[in-house]
């Protein structure tokens, strides 16, 4: 069995990041898209910190014979899940940064182009 | 006489006379239909000037979309339907546009309906208005897990508003000026039709919907997979729950 004492840490900090994660939503720090798996992850440690004898469960079940390690397990395995979607993020960011500075060179160079530019946007 | 006649009898295009129309056209990969949608409108409305948002297509859709005649913004990448329906907001705020219908790029949307769509917000009766497949006299075919999904968030909405809303998930809307000026400042990003109704209501400005019949897809697939409705339910309800604890202000306050 868990001792009692780090399921209380353990839940008091989900609940914190619970929180957090919620401020930073509400106030427009944090898009929804990119909350869910956070949010997901603190429910999990919230409820595995919570039912114990869940934990103990999983431990046994992957073969940890102290069930507070497989929760930093666990947390661990979020950790390595949230970094991963943040490198998808990045890729698909410097992408789009790519296209746009194409974007901007091309326009920025019929701009400056002795000829007109070949559309006039109608006023 | 003719004084009462005109009031009392008079005829839409008529009251609509020196209004700036716009619509809105959000496309993404519908070189098959987009360009039957432009003329259309054009050939219903014949005051209205065409915008199409294509929204990083691969095929032809700017080109088809350009014969057609309308104007075509070209977004150097996939935003999703909210940012590129936002930009055409944007594009009818900085034109100074009194009056704003988005019309999807697929054809569901029947041309022949905006009039009755902008109906109400010539009236002033409603700052936005929703066409709905569901309220009396609009029909709508589609599968059991859509027609419950869209209920949902029609539950959801109407308590949120506290107003009966029948289907918020619908994309054939139009706007006036307040409710451009909001839309071009906030508006969601994915799956945002839910969200930006209740945004709508929390800024204070009034929504209607009226019954409209929608057509078959002619190109193109529903955004919404069944892969992707999971995500969708749970985003949307949590925008919506923690769009409760946020402030929002009026539109008419100049940010």
């Amino acid at each position: 069995m868990t001792p009692l004492k780090v399921s209380i840490v353990a839940a008091i900090a989900a609940v914190i990041l619970l929180l957090v994660i919620f401020e930073l939503i509400r106030s427009r720090r944090l898009q929804e898209r990119y909350a869910l798996l956070w949010l997901l992850t603190g429910l999990v440690i919230l409820v595995l910190a919570l039912w114990r004898g869940a934990l103990g469960w999983l431990a046994d079940l992957v073969g940890i014979s102290y069930p507070p390690s497989a929760l930093f397990v666990l947390a661990s395995f979020f950790v390595l899940l949230l970094l991963l979607h943040y490198s998808t993020v990045i890729s698909k960011l410097s992408e789009q940064n790519m296209i746009l500075a194409q974007r901007l060179a091309q326009l920025e160079h019929r701009v400056t182009e002795d000829q007109p530019p070949a559309e006039v946007s109608s006023r | 006489m003719s004084e009462l006649v005109s009031q009392t009898v008079e005829p839409r295009a008529q009251r609509a006379v020196g209004l700036r129309c716009l619509a809105i056209v959000p496309a993404y990969n519908e070189e098959l239909s987009v360009g039957g949608v432009v003329r259309e409108i054009a050939a219903v409305e014949r005051d209205f000037e065409i915008v199409v948002i294509d929204d990083g297509s691969a095929d032809g859709t700017a080109l088809a979309a350009q014969a057609a005649g309308a104007t075509v913004i070209k977004l150097p990448f996939n935003l999703g339907i909210g940012g590129a329906v936002q930009t055409g907001y944007q594009f009818a705020r900085d034109r100074g546009f009194d009056l704003a219908v988005q019309v999807d790029g697929d054809g569901q949307h029947d041309p022949g309906e905006i009039g009755r769509l902008i109906e109400p917000l010539l009236d002033g009766r409603a700052d936005l208005v929703v066409g709905t497949r569901f309220a009396e006299g609009g029909g709508y075919r589609g599968t059991p897990a859509r027609r419950l999904g869209i209920r949902f968030f029609a539950a959801v909405v109407s308590m949120l508003m506290r107003q009966r809303v029948t289907d918020t998930t619908s994309g054939f809307r139009a706007a006036n000026k307040d409710a451009i000026r909001l839309f071009a400042t906030d508006y969601p990003h994915d799956y945002p039709e839910v969200e930006a109704t209740v945004l709508l209501s929390r800024s204070g400005l009034k929504m209607v919907e009226v019954p409209v019949v929608m057509r078959i897809r002619e190109s193109g697939s529903s955004s919404i997979t069944t892969l992707r409705a999971g995500y969708y339910m749970i985003k949307v309800v949590l925008a919506l729950f923690i769009g409760l604890f946020r402030r929002y202000s009026s539109p008419l306050e100049e940010p």
